[in-house]
């Protein structure tokens, strides 16, 4: 049997489609997973990468604390939450977290870094405050950067989240590891697809947010 | 074909060399897997061709007279292995060990051409490895079952009360709260079952020996099922933890005795059987030895199993030791 055949199957399935198991109840708590822990992540990273790389001070330590949170591996660390905590979404949201605040962190820094230094001179040359250079000067010539980073984290964690599953959790994933222990394949490619669908839906939402909230100026660049 | 390569280059030719030993290697494999699945068709060729020349040290025939005890690759069958060794040499039967041997697929194996004379199996598995549509209603049903399947020089001795299979176990927690002990059931489970979430693998929601089992034999229909994984990790943290109050975990597991776990009861036979039941090779064994290994069965129950098992895998005690110390116990050393 082919993927294909596996995939149409798995869609053409009309039981697929409804009730707590079904695959717009599944896709939603996959997205509500993914959005908390990307929430928190941004709540965290955002503000401190955009401090640090605006004062330019703490660059190392930044650097070394992204380095050692994508070192973690994400399925050890759930394992290890798991048998501390309990079944919740606690023990899920931490590696998630994890795996999203290095390339929010790592890019909002960079950002702010690399934000050319005459615009800025010139703002303040026009008598803006800080506070103005910042939200109004830096932020916006910023801000593709920023989103970029944004974005490969909803990718990785979108992808990731499938790992709720494992501890009883709902999301997509429970379509793969159910899949998996019952032996049914159909199960397991539908639900593969569907996360790939959804880390590719991902690309798009980025790709739109990006078009409505850079200034045209900084999108034409050069 | 061989002259062929030779009158090709030096590498070709190593590589051909190579391919030869590869397929020479993989003949001889090939030749021992068959050895212990086409006996049903014919039992005296698979005898002459096992027992004849040995193919690996494991593979030669035990020297006259000494009984040679084998074990699987896992824990519990290490200590039924001593068990059963030292039970012999107490009746004053010669015995060499065997352990580790590995999977199933290997060991009856080494049981039809000789080499090894008594492992210790657990009914239902073997007999699933036997016969995959068997589903016997009782321990006898299992053993005839068995039987009917075996290779004619083996045969089955007596069953032991003990057995290590899926089952439904409850933390402390739930016991003490419910009043719930060893004694009590899977239907004793049911009574509160809407108060009870149950862990478990995947798959458990789906099969018959699972929540669909439980619901028509026992009337358990419990609060909302947590799939974790199969009897690992994960499912007995989950348990210990009291996320889930009911959990699938294998009856002689290490936990149940660190953890204080209680297996309930399953008169129904839901999961089926998987009783302590010794394997051997009727030629192999004196009569004496028989009587002895019976005798082992006859004292094995599944709380003196849990209780072995806890003494090597928690407090790391030598199986051999713990044998020992359980047959003098018991008064057949």
């Amino acid at each position: 049997m082919s993927i294909f055949q596996f995939i149409s199957d798995f869609f053409r399935d009309s039981a697929h489609w409804h009730g707590q198991s079904g695959i717009p109840h599944r896709t939603l708590e996959h997205l509500q997973y993914s959005f908390m822990a990307l929430g928190i992540a941004a709540g965290i990273a955002l503000p401190v990468g955009l401090v640090t790389g605006h004062t330019g001070r703490g660059g190392n330590a930044l650097a070394l604390i992204a380095t050692a949170a994508r070192a973690l591996p994400s399925y050890g660390l759930l394992v290890l939450m798991f048998f501390w905590l309990g079944i919740g979404l606690t023990p899920v949201m931490i590696p998630l977290v994890a795996l999203a605040v290095p390339p929010i962190l790592v890019n909002s820094y960079e950002a702010m870094r690399t934000v050319e230094p005459s615009p800025v001179d010139a703002a303040r040359g026009m008598g803006m405050g800080p506070v103005a250079v910042l939200f109004q000067v830096e932020l916006p010539v910023a801000l593709p950067l920023i989103l970029s980073g944004l974005r490969s984290a909803a990718i990785q964690v979108v992808s990731t989240t499938a790992i709720a599953a494992t501890v009883s959790l709902g999301g997509l994933g429970r379509f793969v590891i159910d899949g998996l222990y019952q032996r049914n394949y159909e199960i397991v490619v539908g639900g593969a697809t569907l996360i790939a669908g959804l880390a590719l839906a991902m690309i798009a939402l980025f790709w739109l947010v990006e078009r409505l909230t850079v200034s045209p100026g900084v999108r034409g660049g050069r | 074909m061989i002259s062929h390569t030779k009158s090709t280059t030096g590498p070709r030719h190593l590589s051909a060399t190579a391919i030869v030993i590869a397929a020479a290697t993989a003949a001889a494999l090939l030749a021992g897997c068959s050895s212990s699945s086409d006996s049903s068709s014919d039992p005296s060729a698979s005898s002459s061709g096992g027992g004849s020349k040995p193919k690996d040290p494991l593979a030669a025939p035990a020297a006259g007279g000494t009984v040679v005890v084998g074990s699987n690759n896992f824990a519990e069958s290490i200590l039924l292995m001593d068990v059963y060794g030292e039970a012999l040499k107490a009746k004053g039967v010669k015995v060499s060990y065997q352990p580790n041997i590995g999977t199933r697929e290997v060991s009856y194996g080494l049981l039809k051409n000789g080499s090894v004379t008594v492992l210790p199996e657990f009914n239902g598995s073997l007999l699933a490895y036997l016969d995959k549509s068997a589903a016997p209603t009782s321990a006898q049903a299992a053993t005839a079952a068995i039987e009917a399947k075996l290779d004619p020089k083996l045969t089955m001795l007596d069953p032991a009360a003990a057995e290590d299979k899926d089952s439904v176990t409850i933390n402390a927690a739930t016991a003490a709260k419910y009043h719930l002990t060893s004694q009590s059931t899977i239907a004793d489970l049911a009574k509160v079952g809407s108060q009870i979430v149950v862990g478990g693998s995947p798959e458990f929601q789906t099969r018959q020996q699972g929540l669909v089992g439980l619901k028509s034999e026992y009337g358990l229909v419990p609060k909302s099922f947590k799939p974790l994984d199969a009897g690992g990790p994960l499912t007995v943290a989950a348990l210990k933890n009291n996320n889930v109050q009911a959990a699938d975990v294998f009856s002689t597991d290490a936990s149940v005795a660190r953890e204080k776990f209680v297996v309930l009861q399953d008169p129904k036979k839901l999961f089926g059987f998987a009783n302590v039941q010794p394997l051997v090779s009727k030629a192999g064994l004196p009569a004496a030895g028989v009587a002895a290994l019976n005798a082992v069965s006859a004292k094995l129950d599944t709380k003196t199993l849990l209780d072995l098992d806890n003494q090597v895998q928690n407090q790391k005690k030598d199986p051999l030791d713990v044998a020992q110390a359980w047959l003098k116990s018991v008064g057949l050393s």
